[in-house]
C-alpha cells in the first residue's frame, strides 16, 4: 500500500514541478498581489477625503480648514471650473466641491462620504471637545502589508489546493489516466492519499518560498512560532485539498469543475477577510464567513503572525479546520468514482 | 484444459438499450482470442465488464474457475485504446510508475526489450509517435507479467509498418503461453493473430470458433469481384451464385478457371476483376449484412 502511495506521490509531484507555467504562477501570483497592494495602500500622506476647490486664485486662503490639512484628513484638489468639478463629483472622484468665488459647495447625495466631509468642513458649532483626554494606544504598529500577508498566503494556498487537486483529478478522469490506474491493484484510498500528500508537499514548498521572498522584501516578522504557523499551513492545506477532492469526486468535465471551483473560491475571497476586515459589516455576513475554511486559516495565521498567539489561542479555528477536513474527505472518498459516469 | 476465463450469460442494460445480450464465452489458456464487431456491437462494453470496469446487469464471470477478486487485478494486463498518461513524465517514469503499482512485476529491462522502448526511454511521453505510444501502453499492460492480457484495438490509427511491429510483439507474448483477448476492426489482424474469434453484433455473439473453421463452415469458396456497373441481367442467366454488395458484384465459386471462362464467353466486362479467397470480412458481411468498420 505505502509503495503505491509513494509511487503515485512521486509521479504527481514530478508533474507539478515540471509544469513550469503553473509552478511560476503559483510562486509569482502572491508576490504580484502583495507588491501591488502594498504600493496602493502603504503610501505616505494618504487622505480620507478629497475636496475639489474652484477658485480664480489658486492661492486662496484656507485658514479655516488648516487643522484638517495638518491631520491629513482632507486633500484639497484645485479644479478649473465648476462643470469639471461637478463631473468628478458625480463620478465619486471627489467627495465635495467648493467654489470659493461664489461661496457655494456641492455634495453628491448618493455618496455617504459627502455627508461626512460636509460636516467636517462646515459644522458651524465645531469645537474641540475638552471633556475627554486624548490617549495613545501603545500597541506595536502593524503595517497593512503585515496584516494582508497571511490573507494572501491563505488565498494562494486555497487556489493551489482546490485547483491543483480538484482540477487535476477531473482532468485525469477525463483523459483516462484514472481509468488506467483503476485497473491496477491501486485502491481509491491509496490514490487519494497520494494526491493529498503530494499537494501538501507542494504547498509547503511554494508557501515557504513565498513567505521567505515577502519577508525579505518587506522585512516583516512573525511574532508567533514558526511551528504553529506551519501547523496552520498543514491543517488549512489539508482542509482545502479535501474540499478539492470532494469537488472532483465524480465530474469528468473540466468546465463544470472550473465553474464549481469558482463558485467556492470567490465567496471565500470576499468573506474570509483576505483583503479587508468584516468588522462593522452585517452580523449575518460575519456569521456566514465562519463557514469557510479560509476564514479560519487566515484568522489563525494573523493571530500567530500579527499578534504572536499560540496554538491554544487558535484552538477553536483548528478544531473547525479538523472537522471540515474530516467531512470533506469522508464525503469525497464516498462519492469518488474512477470512471466517467 | 480448463478455461482461464469464463463468461456466462452476461447482460448489460443501459437506459433504452441492451448493449450486451446474454453473451457466454470460454477462453482457454495460452490462446489469442479475438472479439470482432462493428462500432456499437457491444464488444467494448463486454470487455470492460470482464475487466471489472463496468458492472454487468446480470451474468457471471469466472477467472481460473473462480469469481474475480483482487488477485484478478494483479494477474491481468490491460491496454486501453485511448489512454493518456500523466503529463510531463518520461517513458521511463511512466513505465516505472505503473510497474511499481504491482507486487509481482517483470524486470524493467525485459519490458524495454520486449516492447522496443530503448530509443524513446528518456523522452516525454507526450512527444512520441502513435506506434511508440501503443508500445509503451503495451509495456505498461505487461508490467506485472500478466497471465491474461486484454488489448483493446491496439493498432487502430497506426500505419501499416507500426501495425506489423505491434503484431510481432503480440506474437512474442503469445509464445510465452500468455492468454490474449484482443478487440479489433481489422480482419487481417484477427486472421494473423487469433486462434479463436467471436463475432459480435447488436450485443450478441453471432459466430465463434477458429478463423479457418469458421470460414470453412460458412463458405470456403473463392470470390471473383467485379465492378457494380456490369450487365447483371446477363449475369443472372449464368450458372453460379452472385451477390451485389455495396459498390461491387461478388461471385462465389469453387472453380475460378471455369467461372472466368464462362464470363468471357458471355462477354461480361471484366475490367477491374479481382480474385481472392473468402475472408472474415466476407463472413461478417454474410452474417450481418454490415461491414466491420461501419
Amino acid at each position: 500500500m505505502w509503495k503505491r502511495i509513494l509511487t503515485l506521490f512521486i509521479a504527481r509531484t514530478l508533474e507539478f514541478f515540471r509544469d513550469k507555467t503553473t509552478l511560476l504562477w503559483n510562486l509569482l501570483f502572491p508576490f504580484f498581489i502583495i507588491v501591488g497592494l502594498s504600493f496602493v495602500f502603504n503610501q505616505e500622506n494618504q487622505t480620507l477625503y478629497k475636496v475639489g476647490v474652484v477658485s480664480i486664485d489658486n492661492n486662496s486662503s484656507f485658514e479655516q480648514f488648516n487643522y484638517l490639512k495638518e491631520e491629513k484628513q482632507v486633500d484639497f484638489i484645485f479644479i478649473k471650473s465648476s462643470e469639471e468639478g461637478m463631473e468628478k463629483l458625480s463620478h465619486h472622484r471627489i467627495e465635495l466641491l467648493v467654489n470659493l468665488n461664489t461661496k457655494e459647495y456641492w455634495i453628491n447625495s448618493s455618496s455617504p462620504k459627502g455627508d461626512i466631509v460636509e460636516k467636517l468642513l462646515f459644522a458651524k458649532n465645531f469645537e474641540r471637545n475638552t471633556e475627554f483626554t486624548k490617549q495613545t494606544v501603545k500597541a506595536e504598529k502593524i503595517s497593512y502589508v503585515e496584516w494582508l500577508f497571511p490573507g494572501i498566503l491563505g488565498m494562494n494556498m486555497m487556489f493551489n489546493s482546490l485547483f491543483g487537486v480538484g482540477y487535476v483529478v477531473v482532468r485525469y478522469r477525463k483523459n483516462g489516466v484514472l481509468k488506467r490506474i483503476s485497473v491496477t491493484p491501486t485502491r481509491p484510498f491509496e490514490f487519494l492519499a497520494a494526491q493529498v500528500l503530494s499537494r501538501m508537499f507542494v504547498i509547503s514548498i511554494t508557501t515557504s518560498i513565498v513567505y521567505l521572498g515577502c519577508s525579505l522584501l518587506y522585512n516583516f516578522e512573525n511574532r508567533g512560532s514558526y511551528f504553529d504557523l506551519f501547523a496552520v499551513l498543514i491543517l488549512g492545506g489539508f482542509s482545502m485539498i479535501s474540499l478539492g477532492l470532494l469537488v472532483a469526486a465524480r465530474s469528468s468535465s473540466e468546465e463544470f469543475a472550473d465553474g464549481i471551483l469558482n463558485i467556492i473560491t470567490w465567496p471565500m475571497i470576499i468573506f474570509s477577510e483576505v483583503w479587508f476586515s468584516l468588522e462593522g459589516t452585517n452580523p449575518v455576513v460575519q456569521k456566514i464567513s465562519k463557514i469557510f475554511p479560509l476564514t479560519h486559516i487566515v484568522e489563525s495565521a494573523r493571530k500567530i503572525m500579527n499578534d504572536g498567539k499560540g496554538l491554544a489561542d487558535i484552538s477553536e479555528h483548528l478544531l473547525i479546520l479538523i472537522i471540515t477536513s474530516a467531512v470533506f474527505l469522508t464525503l469525497g472518498s464516498l462519492l469518488f468514482k474512477w470512471h466517467k459516469t | 484444459m480448463n478455461p482461464v476465463l469464463e463468461v456466462k450469460d452476461i447482460i448489460k442494460d443501459f437506459p433504452m438499450v441492451r448493449a450486451v445480450d446474454g453473451v457466454s464465452l470460454s477462453i482457454k489458456q495460452g490462446i489469442c482470442f479475438g472479439l470482432l464487431g462493428p462500432n456499437g456491437a457491444g464488444k467494448t462494453t463486454l470487455i470492460e465488464i470482464i475487466e471489472g470496469i463496468t458492472r454487468q446487469t446480470s451474468g457471471e464471470i469466472f477467472y481460473k474457475g473462480k469469481p474475480r477478486k483482487l488477485k484478478f487485478r494483479n494477474e491481468v494486463g490491460i491496454q486501453f485504446q485511448n489512454t493518456q498518461l500523466p503529463e510531463f513524465l518520461t517513458v521511463k517514469e511512466c513505465l516505472k510508475t505503473f510497474r511499481n503499482l504491482y507486487s509481482h512485476k517483470l524486470p524493467l529491462e525485459d519490458l524495454i526489450e520486449m516492447c522496443q522502448l530503448r530509443e524513446i526511454y528518456n523522452r516525454d511521453n507526450r512527444k512520441i509517435s502513435g506506434g511508440q505510444k501503443q508500445r509503451l501502453l503495451l509495456a505498461i499492460a505487461l508490467a506485472n507479467d500478466p497471465e491474461l492480457i486484454f488489448l483493446d484495438e491496439p493498432t487502430t490509427g497506426l500505419d501499416p509498418q507500426a501495425r506489423r511491429h505491434l503484431w510481432d510483439i503480440v506474437r512474442n507474448i503469445k509464445a510465452n503461453n500468455k492468454t490474449i483477448v484482443i478487440t479489433t476492426h481489422y480482419m487481417e489482424e484477427a486472421e494473423i493473430l487469433c486462434d479463436e474469434i467471436a463475432i459480435m453484433d447488436s450485443g450478441k455473439i453471432i459466430a465463434q470458433g477458429s478463423p479457418s473453421v469458421l470460414l470453412k463452415k460458412n463458405n470456403n469458396d473463392a470470390l471473383i469481384v467485379l465492378r457494380d456497373d456490369i450487365n447483371t441481367d446477363k449475369l443472372s442467366k449464368l450458372p453460379f451464385k452472385w451477390t451485389k454488395i455495396l459498390d461491387r458484384v461478388e461471385i462465389h465459386t469453387d472453380n475460378v478457371y471455369e467461372c472466368i471462362d464462362i464470363l468471357i464467353k458471355n462477354k461480361i466486362d471484366l475490367t477491374g476483376l479481382t480474385v481472392r479467397s473468402h475472408n472474415l470480412e466476407d463472413l461478417f458481411l454474410e452474417l450481418t449484412g454490415k461491414q466491420l468498420r461501419e
